[in-house]
């Protein structure tokens, strides 16, 4: 073999490994902190603040990385605990589930089936329209009919705990069909298993 | 009996008398001179002249008095200041000047002395005839130097105008009665002339209290720790206790019977309130009143011989007021749809002389308390300012108090069925519902 040809293949060697080098992804992994050489001046003290200096930057970085993972792990509960959250509405005098409030207790499903210690409360709300004393069972109905719902849907009863406040706690306060509309509802409260929400699969 | 009888007959006829000359038009408002009707009850309302009473509180004692006889609509109270009733009689009531205080236009005159310090010694004086009618040692009790003793000093203060007003009219007056309500979360009582508020429970979103019918207990509902509605007791000057029937569940809107011995409440153990009723006083099995398969059945009120109840129910759909039997059988609408497709009939309660059923009904959206006669079904408007809702009869089936938020926060308010004339019980920055007008708490 020539050098010229010894030349050729070295270089398509190179270009094969740089090409097989971009093609495959680095695994991402935490960034590691450089570690400083002492020069070779240092004495023991100098070594020691050095290497001092090297673990601090390797414990901020590994610190760093686990704050963003729970930053991100903690978006993704808020957005679970937002969807569990989520107020359910009705009509006036009525505790039928309407289309919307069927599709909100849908997306609680999801969560409730991915989280099996999860329970809730379920609050039932009137406007202040009824009677005082009739509003109390109508909250305490609209609260049987949402948790029925997520029953049939295959919830354990166990895990949801029914309780009416009538209309004695409105959303909003005002005389309006607007207000009367958004206290007509039902409400969510995490009593247990709050703390290891895990989104569903 | 038979001078009191005299006094009556006298008022009859200078009413009687008068009419001729006056026309027939009734006329409850005070004029000088001799009220006129053609009836003697309702509608006249003879002139009393309560004179000044001596001691450190004898001019509280004379405004009691006189408050309570003139919110009895049954009287008509002269007012007469001091100088005036100072030429009309002697300090210590020895003399009377009978004929200045007929033209005034009184027909009696209350007179109260003191036949020791806590002992009020009251007279009655028959105008027209220039005599005392009757005479009858009243002892006080409470104190009213002290800020305890206040209540019930005004209480049995009271109890004197309830008596004054039988001896004038022959009819009981309501003074000495209290009204149980709920505001800000609390139960409280208030005078039935609106004086002394006094909060008996802590702040538990607590509603619906009802009177025992001696005036012995409050049985109201409140929201537990958990969540649940309990029923409660609160023995007169004691603490509250839970119904230990009512563990789980919702358990609101108690009444007792007549009796006292039976508590009926509305329960719901998840879907449906049922009616139930025990003897809160002693270890008892809970029975089932309503049979409602789901409907909800609540604020139930006793007639007043306790065989039957009234109540709202849901079950067709809509809330309406009904009647049944008081184990729950016969029940039958007493109200649908009187005043529109849409109605809502609910909060009845039970005149005590049972002739009279009153509910609140949604009229043009809002609630207006409504009279309902028993023996011929003919329902009576009795509101139409602002929004008003939960009646009470007083003792005497003539007055009802019930919120109103005509005047803004819902407050109550105290309407004579009769004459229409309504009075403002409340005056709280709080709203203020569910009240309930006790029996007489002394007489």
């Amino acid at each position: 073999m020539t050098s010229r040809a010894q030349r050729l293949l070295v270089l398509g060697i190179l270009v094969v490994a740089v090409v097989s080098a971009c093609r495959k992804k680095q695994p991402e992994v935490a960034p590691q902190p450089v570690a400083n050489t002492p020069p070779e001046t240092c004495d023991q003290r100098c070594r020691d603040s050095i290497r001092a200096a090297d673990e601090r930057r390797r414990a901020d970085s590994i610190a760093n990385a686990e704050r963003l993972a729970k930053e991100a792990r903690d978006r993704a509960v808020a957005g679970l605990r937002a969807t569990l959250a989520e107020k359910v509405f009705f009509e006036y005098d009525q505790s039928m589930l309407t289309d919307e409030a069927r599709a909100a207790l849908d997306r609680k499903l999801t969560v409730l089936k991915a989280n099996a210690g999860l329970r809730l409360r379920i609050s039932g709300h009137a406007d202040e329209r009824g009677s005082d004393e009739y509003n109390i069972a109508l909250g305490q109905r609209r609260a049987v009919a949402v948790k029925r719902y997520l029953m049939d849907q295959g919830i354990d009863g166990g895990r949801l705990d029914v309780v009416s406040f009538g209309e004695e706690q409105p959303a909003v306060q005002g005389g309006t069909e607007e207000a009367f509309a958004k206290n007509r509802r039902a409400e969510f409260e995490i009593t247990a298993g709050g703390e290891t929400l895990t989104a569903p699969r | 009996m038979g001078r009191l009888s005299t006094l009556r007959a006298l008022c009859l006829t200078i009413v009687i008398c008068g009419a001729a000359t006056r026309g027939l038009a009734q006329d409850t408002t005070f004029r000088q001179g001799v009220q006129l009707s053609l009836r003697y009850a309702p509608g006249t309302r003879p002139g009393i002249v309560v004179l000044p009473i001596s001691g450190e509180f004898g001019d509280s004692m004379r405004a009691i008095l006189q408050r309570d006889l003139d919110y009895g609509d049954r009287v008509t109270i002269i007012p007469t200041d001091v100088p005036t009733a100072a030429a009309a009689a002697a300090s210590d009531g020895s003399t009377i000047n009978y004929p200045l205080f007929a033209k005034l236009g009184a027909v009696g005159i209350v007179q109260v002395t003191w036949a020791s310090a806590a002992i009020a010694r009251v007279a009655v004086h028959n105008v027209a005839q220039g005599k005392i009618e009757r005479t009858q040692d009243f002892p006080l009790g409470g104190d009213p130097k002290v800020p305890d003793g206040v209540p019930d000093w005004r209480l049995s203060v009271h109890a004197v105008a309830d008596e004054m007003e039988q001896w004038i009219t022959g009819i009981r007056g309501i003074a000495a009665t209290r009204i149980v309500y709920s505001s800000g979360g609390r139960i409280w009582q208030i005078d039935s002339d609106g004086a002394v508020a006094i909060p008996l429970t802590p702040v538990s979103m607590a509603m619906s209290p009802a009177w025992h019918p001696r005036g012995s207990f409050v049985a109201y509902s409140a929201m537990g720790g958990s969540g649940n509605w309990q029923v409660l007791l609160r023995e007169t000057g004691g603490a509250s206790r839970v119904l230990n029937t009512t563990p789980g569940g919702q358990n609101i809107t108690p009444v007792f019977s007549p009796d006292g011995s039976t508590l009926v409440y509305s329960h719901a153990r998840e879907l449906g309130n049922d009616l139930y009723a025990v003897n809160p006083f002693a270890p008892d099995a809970v029975r089932k009143v309503t049979v409602g398969r789901g409907s909800d059945n609540m604020s139930p009120t006793f007639s007043p011989d306790g065989r039957q109840l009234a109540f709202t129910s849901n079950r067709t759909g809509r809330p309406e007021v009904y009647i049944s039997d008081a184990d729950g059988t016969n029940a039958e609408p007493l109200t649908l749809g009187q005043y529109s497709d849409q109605s809502y009939n609910s909060n009845p309660d039970w005149s005590p002389d049972g002739r009279a059923i009153a509910y609140q009904s949604q009229i043009a959206g809002r609630f207006q308390v409504i009279s309902m006669g028993l023996r011929d079904r003919s329902p009576k408007r009795l509101t139409s300012d602002g929004i008003n809702e939960d009646p009470s009869w007083a003792p005497d089936s003539r007055h009802i108090v019930f919120t109103s938020n005509r005047t803004g926060v819902q407050q109550l308010f105290v309407l004579d069925v009769e004459s229409g004339r309504t009075r403002q019980l409340t005056h709280s920055g709080a709203k203020v519902r569910t009240g309930d007008w006790s029996s007489y708490l002394k007489r």
